[in-house]
């Protein structure tokens, strides 16, 4: 696999060593070669994604690279907007129960090979086909016969997506969804099934991936970088702008930072935490913050004691702790304090503002005082709390902080107990030790549900074990709704309901935060953290 | 022959006793590789336990892996499901040997050397100088040292890169193999140093002086065998250090070499990978430990006698 970067590198190596020896001659080379590598993007990436297949890639590490490799039905503009991808048109009926899309002509894959509506439908039975075990498919809940395909109860075949004609691809629903959102996303891309039943596990690999999205697979060297290069096949290949899309494993944030401050990222994946102001006037307009569809919470158990039928104490313990000072002097990078589960942009003018938003500290220490009391706790007698947390310097931060905040308002005893990652997992899992645990969620698609149904009492993701007929009915009244906009407003009737029984202690709304170069031109901030490469452009030489 | 025949035996023996007790070990630890921060599923979790055989006894997946195993066949990646444990740990092996081997070089060339001129000069302005570097060499960890180089070399002066791989481009392994070789560098300048001043004041060295030994002939064919069996007995733990990747270099340097296997497989629960790692990292220590023995019984005749 010969690729343009490196046989320019190649050649100016080897041009340079002819003329010139010795370490001028290399120091040579090295200035040389930063200028004529400015028609690739380098992008710090995070860790290793843990696979290329475009069905099972859950992560975001996975998700950059794939959203640049694959374009689904729809797909994501440079701001995040859902706009036309291998449809160019479609239609939903008035019950929002069946969509019909019509995709755009003489689509091709990027070996050259047609992508019809046929290769969609087909792609999607073998996404949600449990064999696959994508562990997003459960987004497709709604599809007609998905649960039941996904048991194994039913044969992929009578999945409710099909082809009418070759240019026709027909999703039938049980229940109104945010369709387009979740189509936009790789797990809903079509798969190139030759290649796929040709090398099976090894369809990944570069030469054996087909793609149908702005770029193709040139590279993949674990544990360092995956090369792209534009996909002349792409329908859109022409408003493509950069031609060579290297995306660096980058494990650790602080080298991360160094690489792009030596030159070597055009864009990367984290800030390592830091303060605001300094990072602002080392990197001004560099450092791109925006808010972030995730929110972060310590969750109650209501297995057990002491939380288990203790509602009121639970508020206290919620309303006790400041959470302006947490997101100024801890988190520290523009995180916004969270009085409920969704992020306010996600539900739009649904939105309502928690009543414990609109207090002072003061008032709602006042609360959380009496709550305490009437809860049979006293400073004599105190609560005792285990919080448990897997271990992280910024997590033990934030707990020690929030036991401080406990003892200091209520005089609660807290024992801090920090766990190895998989441990602590399968714990929280459990819910047999845990009473506080480290909680959050990042959502997937720009879907209030996808919060929402982490605490429906049979969801894998319930780790606090509430269980409420009334919330269920809410969020069954909510999912039955077609009209999006009613629809918003029963997601935040569900979950005002959820916060009334405050199982879980929200915190903060995340932000995302990259640093971007100034070249690059075309990086939008947007709600899912969603940059593809395909809307990127960069402007002149790298320094 | 047999001795060599002998040998072999206790090597696989060891090997065997290797995976069982890397195999316990992960298997005891709490938690697994399908405990993901966003919980799966039931069924889907079930789909995959299956397909890694996690849903048959601990007995047959153990015979199931030595089986695996018997065939040279490392399994897949749990956590890296793309590849097989053999082309991860090639793949990181391809760039930790060469490395290390460079690191390995780049300590004797000069650590060796350095500490032999300030032995012989003790007290003089070289010993002071050597002794400097052995005390930075050994005072910086890496965990230091690596991001100091990028700052100094990738971020301020911008000659070389801050990190990543290429393959072929040596301008990515320069640094890395300098702090690779450092605290090894320092370490041998010490060794060789403490060592030479040992033998100079032995009485075979007296006796050569007596006879009118002197200089140059006196430290190359008296006194530089003996000087350097120490340096030869620690080279089997710097070796197998040094090719066996560092994490701490690769994380800072980004670079896919081995060592974060050890790290990050055991942290995944990726039971494969951690075992793989584990049989090859005893491989090269069994390997480098023969050579380094085979190379003690040429420099040092003594050993020789006791075999025979």
């Amino acid at each position: 696999m010969s690729h343009p970067v490196t046989s320019t590198i190649e050649g100016c190596i080897s041009a340079a060593s002819l003329r010139l020896r010795g370490l001028f001659g290399l120091l040579c080379m090295v200035v040389a070669c930063g200028t004529s590598a400015d028609a690739v993007l380098d992008r710090g990436n995070g860790p290793e994604p843990t696979t290329l297949d475009v069905h099972r890639g859950a992560e975001v590490n996975a998700q950059n690279i794939l959203a640049d490799l694959y374009e689904g039905l729809v797909t994501f503009a440079a701001d995040g907007r859902i706009i036309p991808g291998m449809a160019e048109r479609w239609s939903a009926s008035a019950d929002g129960l069946t969509w019909t899309f019509h995709l755009r002509e003489d689509l091709r894959w990027s070996n050259g090979d047609v992508l019809d509506a046929t290769q969609f439908a087909a792609s999607m039975q073998r996404a949600l086909d449990p064999e696959t075990a994508a562990p997003l498919a459960t987004l497709f809940g709604s599809v007609r016969n998905a649960p039941e395909v996904m048991r194994g109860e039913r044969p992929a075949s009578m999945l409710g997506i099909r082809a009418a004609d070759a240019r026709t691809v027909i999703f039938e629903l049980t229940k109104p969804t945010a369709l387009l959102e979740r189509l936009a996303l790789p797990i809903a891309a079509p798969i190139h099934l030759a290649s796929l039943k040709q090398h099976g596990l090894r369809h990944t690999r570069p030469g054996n991936l087909v793609s149908n999205g702005a770029y193709r697979l040139v590279e993949w060297t674990p544990q360092a970088s995956v090369l792209l290069e534009r996909n002349p096949h792409f329908h859109a290949a022409s408003e493509v702008s950069i031609d060579t899309v290297r995306f660096h494993v980058t494990e650790d944030a602080n080298a991360e930072q160094q690489r792009f401050l030596a030159g070597d990222l055009d864009l990367t994946e984290v800030v390592p935490p830091g303060q605001l102001d300094r990072l602002r006037a080392r990197f001004g307009s560099q450092l791109r913050i925006s808010p972030y569809l995730g929110s972060f919470y310590f969750g109650f158990n209501l297995r057990r004691a002491p939380f288990a039928n203790q509602p009121a104490l639970r508020r206290a313990l919620s309303l006790a702790i400041d959470r302006d000072l947490l997101t100024r002097y801890l988190t520290g990078l523009g995180e916004t304090p969270a009085y409920s589960l969704i992020p306010p942009t996600l539900l739009g003018d649904a939105a309502r503002l928690p009543d414990d938003a609109r207090r002072s500290q003061a008032e709602r220490v006042a609360l959380a005082q009496h709550l305490y009391a009437e809860a049979g706790y006293s400073r004599e007698a105190p609560l005792e709390v285990e919080l448990r947390y897997n271990t992280s310097t910024p997590h033990r931060r934030l707990a020690l902080a929030v036991a401080a905040m406990w003892r200091e308002q209520l005089g609660v005893r807290t024992r801090l107990v920090n766990e190895e990652w998989k441990v602590f997992v399968q714990n929280r899992r459990r819910g047999r030790l845990t009473e506080v645990f480290r909680g959050g969620w990042i959502a997937d698609v720009d879907d209030p549900l996808t919060f929402l149904e982490a605490f429906d009492s049979n969801s894998p993701t319930n780790w606090t074990g509430y269980s409420d007929r009334g919330y269920a009915r809410a969020l069954a009244t909510a999912r039955d709704t077609a009209d999006p906009a009613l629809r918003l407003c029963r997601y935040a009737e569900a979950e005002a309901l959820l916060m009334e029984a405050q199982p879980i202690l929200p915190i903060y709304f995340y932000v995302s935060k990259h640093l971007v170069r100034d070249s690059v031109q075309g990086f939008h901030a947007n709600l899912l953290d969603r940059h593809p490469s395909r809307w990127m452009r960069l402007q002149d030489a790298k320094p | 022959m047999s001795r060599w025949l002998a040998r072999f035996g206790e090597a696989l023996l060891t090997l065997w006793l290797l995976v069982t007790l890397c195999f316990v070990l992960m298997r005891t630890a709490p938690g697994g590789p399908f405990d993901f921060e966003r919980d799966v599923a039931p069924e889907i979790r079930a789909r995959l336990e299956a397909r890694y055989h996690l849903d048959e006894s601990l007995p047959q997946q153990y015979l199931h892996y030595l089986g695996q195993l018997a065939q040279g066949d490392l399994g897949p990646s749990f956590q890296y499901p793309d590849y097989s444990v053999n082309e991860l740990i090639a793949g990181g092996l391809r760039v930790s040997l060469p490395l290390g081997l460079a690191a390995l070089v780049l300590t004797l060339l000069i650590g060796v050397p350095l500490g032999l001129a300030a032995g012989w000069h003790r007290g003089r302005w070289i010993d002071h100088i050597a002794s400097g570097i052995g005390l930075i060499g050994l005072a910086l960890p890496k965990f230091v040292m690596a991001p100091l180089l990028v700052l100094c070399f990738a971020v301020w002066l911008r000659w070389l890169p801050a990190g990543g791989w290429a393959s072929g481009d040596p301008r990515h392994a320069l640094l890395p193999v300098i702090a690779l070789a450092a605290p090894n560098l320092a370490y041998a300048v010490r060794l060789t140093r403490a060592s030479l001043i040992e033998v100079m004041a032995s009485d075979y060295i007296l006796a050569a002086r007596a006879r009118g030994v002197e200089g140059r002939d006196l430290l190359l064919a008296h006194a530089l065998r003996p000087t350097l069996a120490p340096v030869v007995a620690w080279l089997a733990p710097a070796t197998i250090a040094l090719v066996t990747g560092s994490v701490i270099v690769e994380q800072v340097f980004g670079i896919p070499g081995i060592g974060r296997y050890f790290v990050q497989g055991a942290l995944n629960r990726d039971y494969t990978l951690v075992m793989g790692v584990a049989l090859t990292a005893g491989i090269v220590i069994i390997l480098v430990n023969l050579l380094v023995d085979a190379l003690r019984v040429w420099i040092d005749p003594r050993l020789r006698q006791n075999e025979t």
